[in-house]
């Protein structure tokens, strides 16, 4: 507050606010959401970002699933892997493809082979091979190679291509489990465990004792993976893309469909923003108008908006709105005005009412009565004024109410159907089960943007309360 | 003030709030409904429900195309008639209406309860133990909680307690069932060390002071979960209302006078913000019987969340309405109440009607 007296307007506000500390917290962590909901709004538009979102598996094939963030490493304090991606049709280090015609046939060899460096403390999550062969007359046939850091060579599988886009799924294929098994059971005669599993064979040392106990640790170093296919004619052709999945994956990770968690929580932002500010004002304004014209009018207006107001009262919020959502199947936008009509009669009525009543009595309305002015007129520049102040921490402060309403809608799964919000973030993690499966990150990064939201808009809240009730202010 | 205009008064304030009540179950009615629509789905479900066990069932296989037509008909028929679903919308709205009004909750359409009843009254009740156990006793808690730490804080405001829970105070804007998904991370996903789903171990133990103890152990995690949710706002909302109590023109009098300050606590602080703090614990005991919908099924508490929950999604409106129905009753009579306890101790409203 400046020594002249309380400034009035925007400036003289946010000067205020920041001499509180609830204040400059409340506006830096609402700089950093608006910072954020420009920025995905740019980075990403609209129609990209649901186009994403919505995106078909292919569109995400190549990322893992449920791979926390990379910078969990940091805590874990291991390497975790990271994808790691060959595709023969690209010149990339790494890979070579070699074709040589087998004389006297019509018959070919393509030997694509893959060598790369696996230092991670932990197995790969997946491992697919996706081919891309035309062929006219006879399929061609695959062998898949791996050769081991110790120079170790296994056969992986053996596989008769069925159709042009054609994959093999390595990681969970019972041929591939059963083929290397019986190349390692016939070096080491033991009992194997039911917990070893494809890639464990493949990337962990291999022990007597690890078939044994079904633990293995990484065999690091370098590897080299030959696709080896037998084209049965000059003209056919076969090329291969590797994918090794990681178990980490970008700033942000993955979730069960692949998909990059980083478009939700960024885009999350702008729709909690504006869904909770909307919400809020407009619930704010539209009962202050009503509680206005309650106490100012009084009579037969009064006691209806009084019926009114306890009727809703009677009402269960929560499940009516429940209820609404799942009949109609509506978006976010129109539960938006669902929850506005569900809540204009609501409890903040009552007390704005009286305060309309008072201030019926207070000489400078007399005044404005006797000179003539039109009830329009009061309510608008004499009234609407003066309570104005006491309703807008409450605006600030409803905010967070708002935004955990949809994100409460999305975990009961009425969320809207199109657009990622943090809310169907979490009801994703909770219906995959990771509560359960201990996967912290799926749940905690949108609920950090939750909570970064709520607060911010919760410490506007209390700084301005106590800006306009100076009363507070003194406690 | 007169028995007679304490009795005008009552029975007037009676008679509009049970209207007002009435009114909003039949909105639940036209609501839950969709003004008619569900019938419609439900008959064509019905219809293909009752076609499917006709071409399955062997005895009916010899009919002709015709033949077996006409039979599922009938059957439609009658299912309809015995569902009520022939009647006109607006007819059968007030048919619901008036049973609701006399807390004839009737039978579900699809849902049973636990002990294989049909009955909504059944349905509803069989979880209401579930509901009070877990809620009403967080909400108990909290609120004599939130009453004496307020209180406590209020004597001594300043203090660093007393800061910290002012400045803690926007923590509150995260709902209970938020801190429900973080306290299950902590103690069930990491820690290992609480169950975070049911009510009772799966097999429930057979000693009955080990079922309690497990069931004890169940209600720790969505208890505390409400219990920090709602701490540092209730402390710090009962604490500035008694601070704003306690500059008031009276307190400042009894000061004046030497008057202990315990007796100036109890009776010139406590006892005037006493209406508001009766209607806070009246009106969040109501709401503590609701459940709620979010954290049981966070919690895979067995509620009356639960149950309004599976209604919605099996559509299931005699459950649905029961559930507003008993909802209604009980805030309508708890309003009642409160409104006499104001007759009697209110000196405006004595003035109104004496």
């Amino acid at each position: 507050m400046s020594a002249t007296g309380v400034e009035y307007g925007l400036k003289g506000v946010v000067k205020e606010l920041l001499s509180y500390r609830a204040g400059i917290v409340g506006i830096g962590l609402l700089a950093l959401l608006l910072a954020i909901s420009i920025y995905a709004i740019v980075a990403i538009p609209y129609e990209e970002a649901i186009k994403m979102w919505r995106g078909q598996e292919a569109m995400w094939i190549d990322n893992p699933r449920t791979a926390a963030p990379e910078w969990v490493e940091m805590f874990v304090g291991k390497r975790l892997p990271r994808t790691i991606k060959f595709d023969s049709r690209l010149q990339q280090p790494g890979t070579s493809k070699s074709v040589i015609e087998i004389p006297a046939t019509d018959m070919k060899k393509v030997v694509i082979t893959c060598r790369f460096r696996y230092d991670y403390d932990e197995l790969p999550s997946e491992f697919n091979v996706f081919l891309f062969s035309n062929f006219t007359g006879s399929a061609p046939f695959v062998k898949v190679v791996l050769r081991k850091p110790s120079g170790e060579e296994v056969e992986v599988i053996r596989y008769v291509v069925r159709v042009p886009d054609d994959r093999i799924y390595i990681s969970i294929s019972g041929a591939v489990l059963s083929n290397l098994l019986s190349q390692y059971t016939a070096k080491y005669p033991v009992n194997v465990s039911d917990r070893v599993t494809q890639l464990s064979l493949m990337f962990g040392r291999v022990t007597p004792s690890s078939l044994e106990s079904g633990d293995f640790d990484v065999e690091k170093g370098d590897y080299t993976i030959t696709i080896e296919a037998t084209l049965f004619s000059r003209s056919d052709d076969l090329d291969a893309r590797v994918v090794i999945y990681g178990t980490v994956h970008g700033i942000a990770g993955t979730d069960h469909l692949r998909r990059p968690l980083e478009i939700a929580l960024l885009w999350g932002t702008p729709i909690a923003l504006a869904f909770g500010l909307t919400a809020s004002l407009v619930t704010t304004f539209l009962q202050m108008l009503i509680a206005v014209m309650s106490g100012w009018y009084g009579g037969l207006v009064d006691s209806v908006i009084q019926r009114v107001t306890e009727l809703y009262m009677v009402i269960p919020f929560l499940p009516f709105l429940i209820l609404i959502s799942t009949f109609y199947k509506i978006d976010i936008w129109v539960l938006l005005a669902v929850i506005i009509v569900l809540s204009i009669f609501g409890g903040g009525i009552k007390s704005t009412r009286a305060l309309v009543m008072q201030l019926r009595e207070y000489p400078y309305i007399e005044a404005a009565r006797a000179y003539g002015a039109s009830s329009f007129r009061i309510i608008t520049l004499y009234i609407i004024p003066k309570i104005l102040p006491p309703v807008v921490p409450g605006l600030i402060g409803a905010v967070p109410g708002y935004v955990f309403l949809e994100a409460a809608l999305s975990l009961l799964g009425l969320g809207d159907p199109f657009l990622p919000t943090w809310g169907k973030v979490i009801s994703d993690a909770a219906d995959n089960g990771a509560l359960y499966r201990g996967l912290y990150y799926w749940v905690l990064e949108p609920s950090l943007m939750l909570m970064l939201t709520a607060f911010a808009f919760a410490s506007l809240g209390f700084a301005l309360d106590k800006i306009v009730n100076p009363r507070l202010r003194e406690l | 003030m007169p028995i007679k205009g304490l009795v005008k008064y009552v029975v007037r304030r009676g008679l509009v709030l049970y209207f007002t009540m009435l009114a909003a179950i039949y909105i639940t009615i036209l609501v839950a409904n969709m003004g008619g629509k569900v019938d419609e789905i439900i008959i064509a479900d019905l219809r293909m429900r009752v076609w499917d066990e006709v071409n399955r069932n062997p005895v009916y296989r010899a009919l002709s195309g015709a033949e077996r037509e006409r039979l599922v008909n009938e059957i439609v028929q009658q299912e309809i008639e015995r569902l009520g679903l022939d009647k006109p919308f607006l007819y059968r709205s007030l048919i619901y209406l008036r049973d609701a009004a006399l807390l004839e909750l009737g039978r579900a359409q699809f849902m049973t309860s636990d002990t294989g009843s049909r009955l909504v009254r059944n349905i509803i009740l069989e979880r209401l133990p579930a509901t009070v156990l877990l809620f009403t006793t967080v909400m108990v808690i909290n609120f004599f909680l939130h009453l004496f730490l307020g209180l406590y804080l209020s004597r001594r405001y300043g203090s660093l307690l007393d800061k910290v829970f002012v400045s803690l105070a926007p923590t509150s804007v995260l709902p209970g069932w938020f801190y429900g998904i973080i306290l299950i991370l902590i103690f069930y996903t990491w820690l290992h060390v609480l169950p975070a789903s049911g009510i009772v171990d799966t097999p429930p133990p057979r000693d009955p002071l080990l079922y309690a103890l497990s069931v004890l152990k169940h209600m720790i995690l969505p208890m505390a979960s409400w219990i920090i949710s709602g701490i540092f706002l209730g402390v710090y909302g009962n604490r500035t209302f008694f601070l704003i109590f306690s500059t008031e023109d009276h307190v400042e009098a009894a000061k004046a006078k030497g008057l202990p300050p315990r007796l100036i606590e109890w009776r010139y602080i406590l006892r005037p913000a006493l209406p508001p703090i009766i209607t806070g614990f009246a009106l969040g005991l109501i709401g503590s019987w609701g459940g709620a919908i979010i954290t049981e099924r966070i919690f895979n508490w067995p509620g009356l969340g639960s149950v309004a929950y599976s209604a919605i999604m099996y559509n299931d409106t005699p459950v649905i309405l029961g559930f507003t129905v008993i909802y209604a009753y009980l805030l309508m009579v708890t309003v009642l109440i409160l409104d006499v306890i104001y007759g009697l101790i209110d000196p405006r409203i004595k003035v109104q009607f004496g």
